[in-house]
């Protein structure tokens, strides 16, 4: 087989079909994929979660992953962050003529170790290949369903005075690994992508709790956009203390360097969860146990107050707004 | 972090406050030149912790806000001309001009790239050889060296595809201006923090004499602004008004030395247009004869069009002190940092953009 993918790997030729039996489809094979129909055909009853996700990143191979483990995790966590058990994905690439097929073959690898970790299977899938130029390298889409326990309700609509946040540990460590490794800028304290599917970190939560009344993972727009959403989604006020935010040193000494504000910095591991307060000591107990949320804290709480809006005290006592994001932040970073 | 959480101890900071609260009996007007103080100031929430007697106004010292719209419409119709590549820092993307602004240039099919150093900006025209590459010069004293350092680079590695479009601003002379307009009475300032490790604070010293105005050096951290506040507190309840520096780890009275020789062989003095406050005499930099084949305004025939000012916006008297923020009809209702009017709320520094971002919730 040639190095590099060409424009005649999607035509439906021989090679196509060469593309897909030899690199594409082996690793990820299961008996609902290796039917090769045109959908896969399978039975799933009760309450159901679906979503879909694009993943463009820039690199798309980033310290502490690449863009196939982001494609699985970013579908498998927004499935759990509706807690949802993850059980299908769907996979799409779009191939920028050119790629080399050893990195589409590290890529495929890794969305297999990563479906794997999270206990979920590739179903159905689709290739594509532009001309040089139309892609950048590489673009994925994922979708995915999971099916949902009974009696379960969990939305940003949901948080009421006097609930807990808790968020599963240090922020912006995606946003920042992406965006260092894209543009060449070392730090001394390297940082890696936290990216990480976060399944199992729900199920250990709900299996301590069913007192859990939003779970979001902050991804682009970071903890300040899903805090902010939360707020205006229930009506409720949010007080936050800087202090109590987990940070890593290295992403610290880039956002100060950068001038960047590590609230609104990517994450791709990390998640945020509203919780009643009587249960918030064993949901966080729960969560330290796991190994994606070692550094878990509560970092405040749902007040009556100043409704719509995300409050944080400073480290110096005084408090200031943390409003949503706007415009664009970092380019591309998932 | 080492030489960070020093100075954002929370136990020195109110004690600082308190030392602040004890010691101010008169009113005090202090304004923080610099855009970095204002969102300083912003984040921290540090106005919260000042008594009564002391009103922190903000300056004009972004210099995205203070680039005036004829200088933005220059930098447009550079974008437009063929086989040009346009290197800028990042902030400067949004900010709009009489009637597009770079983002929308970019996305109109014109090349213009974020830059985090000059050097970035070189390296581009090493590696397109066929483009003319013009770097956007926005900024004061602290960008200056930088830009001097890659003109000269250039020059000797005979690069012949780099320009730059020379908006630098120098801070002393709106200072002044500031002053001498009258508009707002300032009994004391809170001196650039960076632009005085590079330029001293000599040019500080005649506020202090000709205008009886405290001026302290202040470093960004919430523990340095406040012992500023601090000092300049002291000057005024004294009434003897000096040239100090609280940002000793950073500034010397001379400043740096080796910097300034830098700017002054590669520009010459000459005055510059501040949105708000009008043209300024020698407050401006254009690059010397000597360097003037890397200079895009000769280089290019730039037509930019008619200018327009955008109806109903404050920036102008906000960069003035004259206004805050929240005394602008549009701020946080029509002009948003979504949907900007004016400079101020687009830039990470603009005082808008602080206030908007930062402020108080009881202000909002």
């Amino acid at each position: 087989m040639n190095d590099r993918i060409l424009l005649a790997h999607g035509s439906g030729s021989k090679l196509s079909h060469d593309l897909l039996e030899k690199i594409l489809v082996p690793p990820i094979s299961n008996p609902l994929l290796a039917r090769m129909d045109d959908a896969a055909v399978f039975e799933l009853a009760g309450k159901l979660a679906f979503t879909t996700d694009s993943y463009v990143v820039n690199p798309i191979f980033f310290p502490g992953g690449d863009i196939g483990r982001l494609a699985v995790c970013g579908t498998v966590n927004d499935l759990s962050m509706s807690g949802a058990e993850p059980l299908y994905i769907s996979l799409a690439l779009i191939i920028e003529e050119g790629l080399e097929i050893a990195e589409l073959l590290r890529i495929i690898q890794s969305v297999k170790d990563t479906c794997e970790e999270a206990g979920v299977q590739v179903i159905t899938g689709d290739t594509k290949v532009v001309n040089r130029g139309k892609a950048d390298k590489l673009f994925i889409n994922t979708a995915g369903i999971g099916s949902i326990h009974r009696g379960l309700d969990i939305s940003g609509s949901n948080a009421r005075v006097g609930d807990k946040i808790i968020l599963s540990g240090g922020i912006g460590e995606h946003g920042i690994a992406v965006m260092s490794q894209r543009e060449g800028l070392q730090f001394s304290v390297p940082v890696q992508s936290d990216c990480a599917p976060l399944n199992k970190l729900v199920a250990d939560m709900l299996r301590a709790s069913k007192k859990i009344n939003c779970l979001r993972d902050p991804t682009r727009g970071g903890l300040a956009a899903t805090l902010s959403e939360f707020a205006r989604q229930s009506d409720v006020g949010i007080i936050i203390e800087e202090e109590k935010i987990p940070l890593h040193d290295g992403v610290r000494g880039a956002c100060e360097l950068l001038g960047l504000d590590p609230l609104y910095i990517a994450n791709e591991g990390k998640l945020v969860a509203v919780v009643s307060p009587d249960d918030a000591d064993r949901v966080l107990k729960a969560m330290k146990r796991n190994k994606y949320a070692g550094a878990a804290a509560v970092i405040g709480e749902v007040t009556a107050g100043h409704r719509g809006r995300v409050v944080m005290k400073t480290k110096i006592g005084a408090s200031r707004i943390v409003d949503m994001p706007t415009g664009e932040i970092l380019p591309r970073i998932c | 972090m080492k030489f960070i959480d020093e100075f954002r101890d929370a136990g020195l900071a109110r004690k600082l406050a308190h030392r602040i609260a004890a010691i101010s009996t008169k009113q005090a007007r202090l304004m923080e030149f610099c855009g970095g103080h204002t969102v300083a100031i912003m984040k921290n929430g540090i106005r919260q912790l000042l008594p009564p007697t002391v009103q922190m106004l903000s300056g004009p010292g972004c210099p995205v806000c203070v680039t005036s719209n004829p200088d933005i419409d220059k930098v447009l119709a550079l974008a437009r001309l063929p086989n040009v590549i346009i290197t800028t820092f990042g902030d400067m993307l949004k900010v709009p001009g009489s009637y597009s602004s770079l983002q929308r240039a970019r996305a109109e099919g014109n090349d213009i790239r974020i830059v985090y150093s000059t050097q970035d900006a070189l390296q581009i025209a090493r590696e397109n050889p066929g483009k003319s590459v013009v770097f956007v010069g926005i900024g004061f004293e602290t960008t200056a060296p930088t830009i001097a350092a890659a003109v000269m680079q250039a020059d000797t590695e005979k690069i012949k595809n780099f320009y730059v479009i020379c908006l630098l601003k120098l801070t002393p002379p709106a200072m002044k201006a500031l002053l001498d307009l009258g508009e707002v009475k300032l009994d004391g300032i809170i001196c650039p923090g960076h632009v005085s490790a590079i330029i001293g604070t000599h040019p500080y010293q005649a506020y202090a004499r000709d205008y009886g105005v405290a001026c302290v050096v202040a470093g960004f951290e919430p523990v340095d602004i406040l012992q500023a506040v601090e000092m300049l507190v002291r000057q005024i309840e004294a009434g003897n008004a000096t040239v100090e520096i609280a940002y000793t780890r950073g500034v010397r009275d001379e400043g740096n030395v080796r910097a300034l020789e830098m700017m002054h062989g590669v520009f010459d003095v000459q005055s510059a247009t501040w949105r708000g406050i009008g043209t300024i005499p020698s407050s401006g930099y254009r690059l010397k004869q000597k360097y003037s084949r890397f200079d895009a305004e000769k280089a290019f025939i730039i037509d930019p069009g008619p200018v327009k000012e955008h109806q109903g916006c404050c920036c102008g008297e906000i960069l003035r002190g004259v206004k805050t923020p929240q005394e602008c009809k549009l701020f946080a209702k029509v002009c948003v940092p979504e949907n900007p009017v004016g400079p101020c709320m687009v830039s990470a520094e603009g005082s808008c953009s602080a206030y908007y971002q930062y402020g108080d919730f009881h202000e909002r």
